[in-house]
């Protein structure tokens, strides 16, 4: 952002400023008629707190996919809710199967780790094939035709998979170990949301670990920060590229079964809207920026979830939870607007080609 | 030991590289020389793979290294270190030396890694510190060191002294003597002509595309053009 301020104020600064100044005002008021209403009791907040952390580590394991790979090739992977969707959807006949037989119930945790196994293989070939088929030939090309060629790619894969499995609801089977509520010190936290939370928690921390101690994970950031350079070194580009694709693929997969545990259900076109949230998110963190991503996931899922009764209740809006997807773009607007790099930005200035 | 002849290299029309022919043997400092956009950075990028020439010859020790993609180069033996440096600003700089033995997975890396720190204390001091804070000398050490964890037959400097203050650039000069003496073949591009003929054996003169003026060293100090056009008389 410039330093100081404008000497004439534009008529675009200007509805920018009304705009920022609205939704501020809009959010205070909203949040202080909620407090002063006290409708809803501490519990309740809670809900929406675990849910919102919940549902916030999902889109940040998604998240993760579109902010590597547009670390390195400064292209965002619009196909990357469909990768999302392919794992799941297709780890569905598994769980179906497992749990026809009984042995989902019987044996729950090796039954769900192979569950999880098929869903992020199935998104890695997935992301794997993409990289392959849609990006690489167009790896030279303008920057808007991987961005179209991505578009048709999402597309083609929502259609596969409606061709070949219907377009209706496939109910997710539930396992009974994840059925009911925990108690910790007096507060109860629904089973499959806390299970979502520490399973993605802990997949985001080998991710982290895996590209900041690994050498695979080094090459990744050279070759984010500087292709060419990276190329002198030794390092084979296009395999750390499919490396990247296959990775954040992997964490969509993942990010698949565990919504598929929250939501209960599969569809053909369940990736678009968490792989649009997912994309804010990345955006909100800062869009090449790992722990960015994490965080900007969280974030959205908190605000998506404790947001409308805290910040549109207040306004006296009936059933305000149907405006969540409001809030969560809105945050995308502002954040492209007003902090394009995103809460955690650049950490340091750096020479794009 | 490096072997070009009769380059062509073209950016889409532009006829870049008009037949470059030059020889680096082993154990030997050459110097390429010649003012901006003579084709003196078009040489090294092809040399490495970055560019591919659209005809000619190139050859390490009599295996062609045209149309190999950088990291096989690199695997064959020819490290180069780019214009402006282009070192990794966000990973530390233990991890840059790192990225710099990409290609082996040998015990010798730890000795390199000594080697480097040998010839660049500044850079064992802070090795933990992300390279994007290092100075500007500092940066050029580290991205001649990044190169040389590569432990490469033959180091290819673009430039190694641009944007430096002169004692910096006197001091990287006397380091590039010594990697030079420790048995690594170097080919040296260089504005600064008289510090590169101080140091080479040989060199070579660029215009425009074309080899103008072949030599060794103290030929070409003694060549009234070269005195005139790039020493400064």
């Amino acid at each position: 952002m410039r330093g100081g301020w404008p000497d004439k104020l534009s008529p675009v600064d200007a509805v920018l400023w009304g705009f920022r100044l609205v939704v501020l005002v809009l959010v205070v008021w909203g949040t202080i008629g909620t407090v002063l209403a006290a409708k809803y009791s501490g519990e309740v907040w809670l809900d929406f707190l675990v849910f919102g952390l919940s549902q916030g580590s999902i889109y940040a394991l998604i998240a993760l996919g579109y902010t590597m790979v547009y670390g390195i090739l400064r292209m965002i992977n619009f196909a990357h809710g469909e990768v999302f969707m392919a794992g799941a959807y297709t780890a569905y006949f598994v769980a179906d199967a497992l749990a026809r037989s009984g042995h989902l119930d019987r044996y729950p945790l090796p039954s769900l780790l192979l569950v999880l196994a098929v869903s992020m293989t199935t998104s890695t070939l997935v992301g794997v094939l993409l990289e392959r088929v849609a990006y690489r030939p167009l790896r030279h090309a303008p920057r808007l035709v991987p961005l179209i060629a991505a578009i048709g790619a999402s597309f083609f894969l929502q259609y596969a998979f409606r061709g070949l499995y219907g377009s209706g609801f496939k109910a997710y089977p539930e396992p009974d170990i994840l059925k009911g509520v925990w108690t910790f010190a007096g507060v109860r936290i629904l089973k499959t949301q806390a299970v979502v939370l520490v399973a993605a928690v802990i997949m985001m921390l080998g991710l982290y670990a895996f590209v900041m101690k690994t050498k695979t994970g080094t090459a990744m950031r050279a070759v984010a920060e500087d292709l060419e350079a990276a190329a002198l070194m030794g390092i084979n580009v296009d395999r750390i590229i499919v490396t990247t694709f296959a990775v954040g693929a992997a964490m969509a997969g993942a990010a698949g079964l565990l919504y598929a545990l929250v939501f209960k259900q599969v569809h053909f076109f369940m990736g678009f809207v968490p792989g649009i949230k997912a994309f804010t998110a990345a955006v909100l963190g800062g869009i090449g920026n790992i722990p960015g991503a994490m965080l900007g996931g969280l974030f959205l899922g908190l605000v998506e979830s404790v947001g409308p009764i805290l910040f549109l209740d207040g306004l006296g809006i009936v059933a305000p939870y149907q405006l969540k997807d409001v809030i969560a773009f809105t945050m995308l607007v502002m954040v492209l607007i007003f902090r394009p790099s995103g809460l955690l930005g650049e950490r340091l200035a750096v020479k794009k080609a | 030991m490096l072997t070009v002849s009769d380059l062509h290299v073209y950016y889409a029309e532009i006829h870049a590289l008009k037949g470059i022919s030059l020889e680096v043997a082993k154990g030997e400092i050459v110097a390429l020389l010649g003012p901006n956009g003579a084709g003196k950075t078009t040489t090294v990028k092809s040399l490495s793979g970055l560019l591919h020439p659209r005809a000619g010859v190139i050859e390490l020790e009599g295996e062609s290294l045209l149309g190999l993609p950088p990291h096989a180069i690199v695997t064959r033996g020819v490290a180069h270190v780019p214009e402006g440096r282009r070192i990794f600003n966000r990973l530390t700089v233990l991890e840059n030396l790192e990225m710099g033995a990409y290609i082996r997975s040998d015990a010798g890396i730890a000795q390199d890694l000594q080697r480097v720190f040998a010839l660049f204390p500044r850079l064992e001091e802070r090795q933990t510190q992300v390279a994007g804070t290092l100075s500007g000398g500092e940066q050029q050490m580290l991205a001649i060191g990044r190169a040389l964890m590569a432990r490469p037959r033959v180091l290819l400097l673009d430039e190694p002294s641009m944007g430096l203050a002169p004692v910096l650039v006197e001091q990287i000069f006397e380091t590039i003597v010594d990697i030079n003496r420790q048995g690594t073949t170097i080919l040296l591009v260089e504005q600064n002509a008289a510090m590169a003929l101080d140091i080479a054996h040989r060199g070579y003169v660029l215009e425009t595309g074309i080899v103008v003026l072949a030599g060794t060293a103290a030929e070409l100090v003694a060549n009234a053009d070269v005195r005139r056009a790039y020493l400064g008389e």
